[in-house]
């Protein structure tokens, strides 16, 4: 199970949860689980082509990606974070 | 005489609904709704009393739909929002930035609902907004990418900004875009075709090309199904079908005021009659009141004269816009209007026109403003 960090944007779909678990060897499988779980979660931080939207940064651990088809490991932690959207 | 009367307010930080008697004097508000969303369009469902579609993103996300069957008190996000097939080539990869126009389809089609994306986009749900497809009639039209060039767009994207269905044949619409123009469907969306005849682009090398118009606004007449109103980059026009060739009426502006603006408001039973909210759109385009003075301007006569109607509004340093959603009218006798300021201002005219009041102030940007029977 992968550790994922929820932003505050996102807590409206996981009952308030900040942090969950979820199944999955990639981003885009963990995202996948999350979004069998909590309906319509998915589509607002990635897109209808496969990119993470513009003021979504995703990171494993310390590292950035933008990929979502990158591995992911049991033991690593997917962090979501809303950022810089403009005021 | 009139009915009482909802206002379904959407702006750049959530939504609210502002509700009045029958004589629409004293209003009551509920909000905010969705508080820090971006609320592009709050529509009801004229065919299902409590019925409320909302398209919504935020800025860190995507966008989505969301249904409310009680009138606002409760809300559900669409399973499948409007969206984008996959796409094989990357250069050709489209993402729904968000829907800015929602339509209640034919009241013969209960349940069928349109929205107009940015970029341009044609979307059906035939579920109640539960789930979105695209009409492949236009999105995946041959000319798509001339119609709708992805890189072309107002400050918020390219738009399809309006879809209007003829009330005598729900295979009969209209869409307006910021990219094309007008375009016509005899056939449910099946096939499209330019209708832009004698309406300026004058930001191109043709000024009157096919297709390539910026139309912000386009209205039927509710009474004359044959009778369109447009509101243009390039000036006020009408067409009365089955003719294909526009009429710039705005040309009967006062010079000084120009025929620049947003959106066109038709009488709701009154076909010669409609109200337009000119903005400046010389050099820069501030896009504010001329002069400072707002003001509407009515004609009677079908666009052939022009009447100002600016009792109530500031007489001087009012610099109000009005965007393309955010002037509408109500079906009173005599008929409300009602528009809403991107300073977060909503005034009301409870005479068609000849007087105005605030209603509310210090709401954030106003993107949309639209009515509902209660």
């Amino acid at each position: 199970m992968v550790a994922v960090l929820i932003p505050s944007q996102l807590t409206a779909y996981t009952d308030g949860a900040t942090r969950v678990q979820a199944q999955g060897a990639t981003v885009d499988g963990v995202l996948d689980d999350l979004d069998r779980r909590f309906p319509g979660l998915k589509f607002r931080i990635i897109d209808e082509q496969a990119r993470v939207r513009r003021h979504v940064r995703i990171f494993i651990g310390q590292q950035e990606t933008r990929d979502v088809a990158r591995p992911i490991g049991a033991d690593d932690e997917l962090m979501i974070f809303g950022a810089l959207s403009g005021g | 005489m009139t009915q009482p009367v909802q206002l379904l307010v959407g702006t750049r930080k959530g939504a609210w609904i502002y509700a009045a008697d029958a004589d629409r004097s004293g209003w009551t508000v509920k909000g905010p709704i969705f508080l820090g969303h971006i609320v592009h369009h709050l529509v009801s469902d004229p065919r299902e009393p409590g019925v409320l579609l909302m398209s919504a993103s935020t800025g860190h996300l995507g966008p989505t739909i969301y249904r409310s069957e009680d009138g606002g008190e409760t809300w559900t996000e669409a399973a499948r929002p409007p969206a984008f097939p996959k796409a094989e080539d990357p250069q050709k990869a489209r993402s729904v930035s968000y829907s800015f126009w929602l339509e209640p389809g034919h009241a013969a089609e209960p349940g069928v609902w349109w929205a107009g994306t940015s970029p341009p986009a044609l979307f059906e749900s035939r579920d109640g907004g539960r789930t979105w497809s695209g009409v492949e009639g236009f999105n995946g039209h041959p000319m798509y990418e001339a119609w709708a060039p992805a890189e072309w767009g107002t400050p918020d994207g390219p738009l399809l900004n309006q879809i209007v269905v003829d009330p005598r044949d729900a295979a009969h619409m209209y869409i307006a875009t910021s990219t094309g123009g007008v375009f016509e469907t005899a056939d449910r969306g099946a096939t499209w075709r330019p209708l832009n005849q004698n309406v300026e682009a004058n930001f191109m090398p043709d000024p009157y090309p096919e297709f390539g118009q910026d139309a912000h606004y386009i209205a039927l007449a509710p009474t004359n199904p044959d009778r369109l109103w447009q509101q243009n980059h390039c000036g006020i026009y009408r067409l009365d079908r089955p003719g294909e060739r526009w009429e710039r009426i705005g040309r009967n502006m006062p010079k000084e005021i120009g025929d620049i603006g947003f959106t066109i408001v038709p009488h709701p039973r009154d076909a010669a009659t409609a109200w337009v909210f000119p903005m400046d759109g010389t050099e820069v385009w501030p896009r504010v009141s001329p002069g400072g003075r707002p003001a509407v301007y009515r004609t009677s006569d079908a666009g052939a004269s022009w009447e100002r109607q600016d009792r109530g509004f500031p007489p001087e340093q009012g610099w109000f816009t009005v965007k393309r959603q955010a002037f509408c009218a109500d079906v009173g006798e005599p008929a409300g209007l009602y528009l809403g300021t991107t300073g977060g201002e909503l005034w009301m005219s409870g005479d068609e026109g000849e007087s105005w009041r605030q209603i509310a102030a210090h709401l954030p940007e106003i993107y949309s403003l639209s009515v509902a029977a209660r």
